[in-house]
């Protein structure tokens, strides 16, 4: 099996070779293009959903009550009378919203964190990692559980909170990248020119190890999502007024006895996407030819 | 071997240090104190409480003290329920989580393993798909979610198995055990594959198929012990992960294990409860880390002198 640094290293004979040859590897992934094709129709129907969601936010009829779906209410209603395709719309903002701010907190960190410690090599390099294997051993589902319980339920520390767990396996394998890419001529002809090692390292190095990232951050988002999903449904995630897929399923699994339809529908939207999520990172993994750990 | 074990282990100190230092100092930063509950506490009675349960001294000395019953293995009162220790809370908690978890792990192993074996036996087959699928679905499905479901289907709709408690009727100890164990049985399905795949393409498996052992004596007498490795570096973190999902898995099936009561102290805001849980769960899952690595350095010497390597 030939290294991605191998790959990566080829993009610059030919720039779009690597990715067209990506792109026709992914196409032939069934799974992988229909996780695409779910994922951008759940995407869009969720940031549409002031527009498309056939009913308001916030309206609810307590005579109705909760409903079996109908042609009415596609998915039913809940016990105040609210439309659960509406909820579910909403919810999805935020589900995903928190996966991918998230997973960009996570990102940001880690890229630079990985990136200096595998540049700069030597002590400053095992006291950084050191660092990393030290949180890597903390229990962190506990600590978020804390946090959320000393701090209040805060949207923003929740980003946080889970950002800063995920970082750690970027940075791990944004440093073995970086390692292995820094011994390749190119970088040695930009340090010859006397670039200073952060200009390298932006210009140089880490747009050659966009496709391993990529992988990781396709694979990090729907386990950023679950962890929300987990909070809430502890009901130590997302609060009301404001509604996840993890708090509808809570919600759900407490009436599911009378209301089925309550946890069928938001559990289904919570596993499809993360389902699309996970078959597209899988399919852009075997893609771009990236050796997982995580496998 | 005994200099990585006692490396290792050198290493998990700073670990369990930090986690109670950090535990201790936001619990203490948590705003509101134990007392500042819905009745008026008279100022007297609110002092003497305070004094008894020590948090009128500075908080260094809170926190040294604090470190000196740790030493002794004593984790202090419960706020929440006066004249019970968080100790005693523990000692009845424990066993149950403990059971649990024991019968998920086992579940998942059984699984994950055989589906693993299964599906690198025919790599790109239908007996590679279907397993793998079957995993995917075990992933992306929470547990918090394949729980209702599951008591909605065989609870409620068939009747076959009781829907909540532990050990008060026959077979209550089903659901929540596929519960816990289902997302893990995915991984090391998914793991166990990967593994095994690798070692089923090395030279000394062709010779031994050379030489006409069966695909059964290939498997379990040569392939299994290298092709299992990364599942047994794995059980560390399982570990951790099964007694995070105990919250939700004793929570949803009214189970009287460590993860309820960790869930009730955190909405009670029993502050010495959920100090004491968070200390000793820690310390549980960076033992379990150190064996897990242990076990797998001892299955593969190679990772011996990789002492850095946590996953």
């Amino acid at each position: 099996m030939s290294s991605p640094t191998h790959h990566l290293a080829e993009e610059d004979i030919e720039a779009s070779s690597l990715w067209r040859d990506a792109r026709l590897r992914l196409q032939k992934n069934h799974l992988a293009v229909v996780g695409a094709v779910a994922l951008v129709i759940v995407i869009l129907a969720v940031s549409l959903a002031p527009w498309i969601a056939p009913y308001e936010y916030d309206a609810q009829d307590l005579n109705l009550g909760a409903t079996a779906p109908s042609a009415a209410h596609w998915f039913g209603t809940d016990i105040f009378g609210r439309d659960l395709l509406t909820q579910i719309l909403y919810g999805g903002r935020i589900s995903l919203a928190v996966g991918f701010i998230a997973t960009a907190v996570a990102l940001i960190i880690g890229v630079s964190w990985g990136s200096v410690a595998g540049y700069c090599g030597g002590r400053i390099d095992a006291v950084m990692m050191r660092f990393v294997d030290v949180l890597y051993a903390l229990p962190f589902m506990i600590f978020i559980i804390l946090l959320m319980v000393v701090f209040g339920r805060n949207m923003i520390l929740l980003f946080l909170a889970i950002g800063a767990v995920e970082w750690l396996t970027m940075a791990r394998i944004m440093r073995t990248q970086v390692q292995s890419l820094k011994q390749k001529e190119f970088v040695e002809a930009a340090t010859s020119t006397g670039l200073s090692p952060l200009v390298i390292l932006y210009r140089h190095i880490i747009p050659n190890a966009v496709g391993p990232m990529i992988v990781y951050t396709t694979l990090t988002i729907p386990s950023v999502m679950l962890l929300e999903a987990f909070l809430s449904f502890l009901g130590l995630g997302i609060q009301p007024p404001a509604t996840s897929w993890g708090l509808l399923i809570s919600y759900g699994a407490e009436t599911m006895e009378e209301y089925p339809w309550l946890l069928i529908f938001p559990g289904a939207a919570l596993t499809l996407t993360l389902f699309s999520l996970n078959f597209l990172g899988d399919g852009l993994r075997d893609a771009l030819d990236v050796r997982g750990s995580k496998d | 071997m005994l200099k990585f074990i006692l490396l290792r282990m050198a290493q998990a100190i700073p670990v369990v240090l930090a986690v109670i230092t950090v535990t201790f100092f936001l619990v203490r930063a948590a705003p509101g104190g134990p007392f500042d509950s819905e009745k008026a506490v008279l100022p007297e009675v609110k002092k003497a409480l305070e004094a008894q349960y020590k948090l009128d001294v500075p908080l260094t000395d809170q926190y040294l003290g604090y470190l000196a019953d740790l030493a002794d293995g004593d984790l202090g009162p419960s706020f929440k329920y006066p004249g019970r220790s968080v100790n005693e809370i523990l000692a009845s908690g424990l066993p149950v989580t403990a059971e649990l978890g024991v019968y998920a792990l086992c579940f998942a192993l059984f699984i994950g393993v055989l589906a693993g074996i299964l599906a690198a036996l025919r790599p790109n087959t239908k007996q590679d798909y279907v397993p793998m699928t079957l995993a995917m679905i075990g992933i992306c499905m929470p547990s918090f979610l394949l729980g209702p479901i599951l008591i909605l289907v065989f609870g409620i709709y068939l009747e076959w198995l009781p829907i909540s408690g532990w050990g008060d009727l026959p077979g209550d100890k089903i659901l929540p055990s596929i519960t816990l164990g289902s997302a893990y049985a995915a991984y090391i399905a998914r793991l166990s594959r990967a593994g095994m795949l690798e070692i089923l393409s090395q030279d000394y498996i062709r010779t031994a198929r050379a030489k006409g052992a069966s695909d059964s004596r290939v498997v379990f007498k040569h392939a299994l012990r290298g092709g299992l490795i990364p599942v047994i570096a794995f059980l560390g973190p399982a570990f951790a992960g099964l007694l995070a999902g105990s919250f939700v898995v004793e929570t949803i099936f009214q189970i009287p294990g460590l993860g309820r009561f960790y869930v009730q102290a955190a909405f009670n805001r029993d502050y010495t409860m959920i100090l004491g849980t968070t200390v000793f769960l820690s310390v549980l899952i960076v033992i379990f880390n150190l064996i897990s690595d242990v076990l797998a350095a001892w299955m593969d010497p190679r990772l011996r002198t990789q002492f850095s390597k946590a996953k």
